[in-house]
């Protein structure tokens, strides 16, 4: 029987995986922005989860306003990747640095 | 309306009106307002004095406001008009008046004239005030006006760094006096109980022998007082030890030095103790002390006179020697040849310097008078008016008739003499030598200016007078003056410059100065020192003491003469070596080396001051400085603060990477340590 513990763990596998591509992750921003993703899909299982678990709602409502909010931001996070890549020629995540003090 | 409001107040209108609205009602307007205000002052204050000469007037006060009303404290603007102020009143007006006009003609190419009749006109108020005072405290206002006021007219060109200095100096100088003057004023109304004049005149005598506490000392209560109020006439007075400032005044323009630095402000001390004399009597230590420093200046000042080229410095020197003589006039209990020498002074003063100052506007601002020679034919007028003014100051005169300065010095001298005490005897024979000194420069700067060989060539002044520099001017000129320090190229020739006569308002002054030159003392020496006309005159307002006015006229016959004789000498010399034999001043330098540079130096008196206050104030000032300032307060305070913040700011900058996913470990990090604290300790 799969209880709530385990979908708490995969959502807690997902979001450590999803922690680690932002930190480990040197390579390109593409990544960094999946990995964000993946991180809000950690929280959406955690609200879907606890939802059915509670027999309440508004969890998996919230998981809805959670997906339309990444889609936007995946969106505009591209859409800046894609001008940003005009203007460096890159998107090594190392080049990014202008906002050093 | 009494007056005296009107000889009082005229000129505050007219400074207040000139000074603010100078720019609006133009130069024109102020120089007629201030100079009308003070001819109607002039105007008035002749009668009143003539009134008083006459006996016909009592002295009075007129009531003019409340001032201070604070506890026991009570003073009042008040005028009080006697035989004393109404003397000054003349001096004062008639000087000013003149002075004003005189600087129309002077001050003509100057840009900001309205400023400077305003600061006159503000001057003659604060010294009518001051002479004018029947209190203690008002007479403090008025010190401070005319010290303003010299400040203010010496500092008159504020775009020469030198003139700036002069003005802060002289501030700083009459600072120390002024400091004296105000523990006086505190003194005495601790001791009086009151500041009005003629209350403490009274009570003084009642205080003789009481003693009092002072820096840890018990000391003669009158004594005290009248020492220090003496600091303050000394200050102002420019009397030895605090004169320094008084020659480097002469960096004003010479109608402020002639009515400020000659006539009016630098007398205010011998005013004041003249006013107060009733309060010096009751301390025959401190009028010992006045007869000592008295004669001391006088000698002093004489002495460096005669080494001084500018011509503006020698008549300075010459108006401290002559303070000096007041001052030991009134020392000696001769508070009537005090005043009356103030009086005559005055004009012949203020005539020799306003002749000064035609000599220097003929000559293009030239004020050496190495540089000058030959001006008796191109400026005759000045001239004479000149002549008539050494006259005075070197007292010439026989059997009663004489020039301004024969009867009020000799009566100076003689009651000096039939004073009878060790100091009076002393400081008559100081004053003897003082007086064949007086004359001696004083025929020099005549002899020099007007006599011998044009030697206008070798002025840079002169030079950019006629601009192009002078050709024929080959030969050097023999040192024909004793007093260079520094040889400075004398050529002879006139170098193609034509001085010119001063305008008409330059030689109407002169011509009515010339004229108090010569007959005040003849007119007015029987009010002043006469026997019993004087304590009719007097009439109480001073100490006036008949019986050495009597003792006066019974000196000696020797004692008589002697100022006669020494001005003769003195003219003989100055005759010999200035006009017979043009080499004997260099041969004398060279014969005391020594001598030359002690009175060039002053006697070294700023070097002194510069070594004993000067440097260790700077030394002082450096420490705080440095050590207080820099290294303690700055560097913990402030500065620290800002190299703290420095600090901060580069870790913080370090922090900033610019990598998105250091910011995200922050985050992170902080999210954790948020999530413990909620788990662990909040719960």
């Amino acid at each position: 029987m799969i209880g709530l513990s385990h979908y708490l763990t995969v959502a807690a596998i997902l979001f450590t995986i999803g922690v680690l591509g932002i930190f480990l992750n040197r390579r390109n921003i593409i990544l960094m922005l999946m990995a964000i993703e993946l991180i809000l899909l950690a929280v959406n299982i955690n609200l879907v989860a606890f939802s059915a678990y509670l027999g309440d709602v508004t969890g998996q409502v919230f998981a809805m306003f959670v997906l339309t909010v990444a889609a936007a931001e995946a969106a505009i996070g591209l859409a800046i990747l894609v001008i940003f890549f005009r203007r460096r020629g890159s998107i090594a995540v190392d080049d990014a640095d202008r906002m050093r003090g | 309306m009494h007056p005296i409001l009107l000889i009082v107040f005229l000129p505050l209108v007219a400074a207040i009106f000139a000074g603010l609205g100078g720019r609006v009602i133009g130069k024109t307007a102020s120089k007629v307002i201030t100079t009308g205000a003070l001819m109607v002052g002039a105007l008035l204050s002749w009668p009143i004095f003539f009134a008083y000469l006459g006996g016909s007037a009592q002295a009075e006060v007129v009531p003019v406001l409340k001032f201070i009303q604070s506890g026991a404290l009570d003073v009042d603007w008040a005028l009080r008009v006697d035989a004393l102020t109404a003397v000054m009143l003349v001096v004062v007006t008639t000087v000013s008046s003149l002075v004003h006009l005189y600087s129309w003609g002077y001050m003509e190419e100057d840009p900001s004239q309205p400023r400077f009749f305003a600061y006159l006109s503000l001057f003659s108020f604060a010294m009518l005030m001051l002479v004018t005072a029947d209190s203690l405290v008002q007479m403090f206002f008025g010190w401070e006006g005319v010290g303003l006021a010299s400040y203010l007219l010496i500092g008159f060109w504020y775009h020469k760094p030198s003139a700036n200095v002069a003005a802060l100096k002289a501030f700083v100088v009459n600072r120390v006096g002024d400091f004296g003057f105000s523990l006086g004023i505190f003194g005495t109304f601790l001791v009086f109980g009151t500041v009005s004049i003629p209350a403490i005149l009274e009570a003084a005598p009642g205080m003789s022998g009481s003693t009092i506490g002072f820096a840890g000392l018990r000391v003669d209560t009158m004594t005290l007082l009248c020492l220090l109020l003496f600091v303050g006439a000394m200050g102002k007075s420019a009397q030895l030890g605090l004169h320094t400032w008084l020659p480097d005044a002469m960096e004003g323009p010479t109608p402020v030095s002639a009515l400020i630095h000659a006539a009016t402000m630098v007398t205010a001390g011998v005013f004041m103790v003249c006013r107060l004399s009733p309060m010096f009597e009751v301390s025959p230590d401190a009028l010992t002390v006045v007869t000592y420093v008295g004669a001391a200046t006088a000698i002093f000042a004489a002495t460096v006179a005669v080494v001084q080229t500018d011509i503006k410095r020698v008549i300075a020197y010459s108006t401290c020697s002559q303070l000096g003589y007041m001052f030991f006039a009134a020392g000696s209990g001769a508070y009537g040849a005090a005043m009356f020498h103030l009086f005559t002074h005055a004009f012949f003063k203020a005539l020799l310097f306003l002749g000064a100052g035609s000599v220097i506007h003929s000559m293009h601002h030239e004020q050496d008078m190495r540089h000058y020679g030959a001006l008796r034919k191109e400026i005759p007028y000045t001239f004479w008016a000149m002549v008539a003014g050494t006259l005075a100051i070197t007292g010439v005169g026989i059997f009663g008739i004489g020039f301004a300065g024969y009867f009020s010095k000799d009566a100076i001298l003689e009651s000096a003499f039939a004073s009878g005490t060790v100091a009076g005897n002393l400081s008559f024979w100081i004053g003897a030598f003082a007086a064949l000194l007086t004359s001696f420069y004083s025929w020099r700067l005549i002899f020099l200016t007007f006599f011998g060989k044009a030697r206008w060539a070798g002025s840079e002044h002169v030079q950019h007078a006629v601009h192009h520099v002078h050709e024929e001017a080959g030969e050097i000129a023999d040192d024909s003056d004793s007093s260079h320090d520094h040889p400075v190229k004398v050529h002879e020739g006139t170098a193609g410059y034509h001085p010119h006569e001063s305008p008409w308002t330059i030689l109407v002054p002169l011509a009515l100065l010339a004229l108090g030159a010569i007959f005040s003392g003849l007119a007015f020496h029987e009010a002043f020192v006469g026997a019993e006309a004087g304590a009719h005159f007097w009439h109480g307002s001073i100490a006036f003491d008949a019986h050495l006015a009597h003792a006066m006229h019974e000196v000696p016959l020797w004692v008589k003469y002697t100022p006669l004789a020494v001005m003769l000498v003195g003219l003989a010399l100055a005759y010999r070596n200035y006009m017979a034999k043009p080499g004997a001043p260099a041969a004398f330098v060279a014969m005391f080396p020594h001598l030359h540079r002690f009175l060039m130096h002053k006697w070294y008196f700023d070097e002194f001051y510069d070594w004993l206050f000067v440097r260790p104030s700077f030394a002082i000032g450096r420490i705080f400085w440095k050590r207080g300032d820099e290294q303690t307060i700055d560097r913990f305070g402030p500065h620290g603060a800002a190299v703290a913040v420095g600090i901060g700011n580069k870790v913080t900058t370090r922090l900033q990477s610019g990598y998105v996913y250091s910011y995200a470990l922050v985050m992170l990090l902080g999210l954790i340590a948020a999530t413990s604290w909620v788990f662990w300790w909040a719960s």
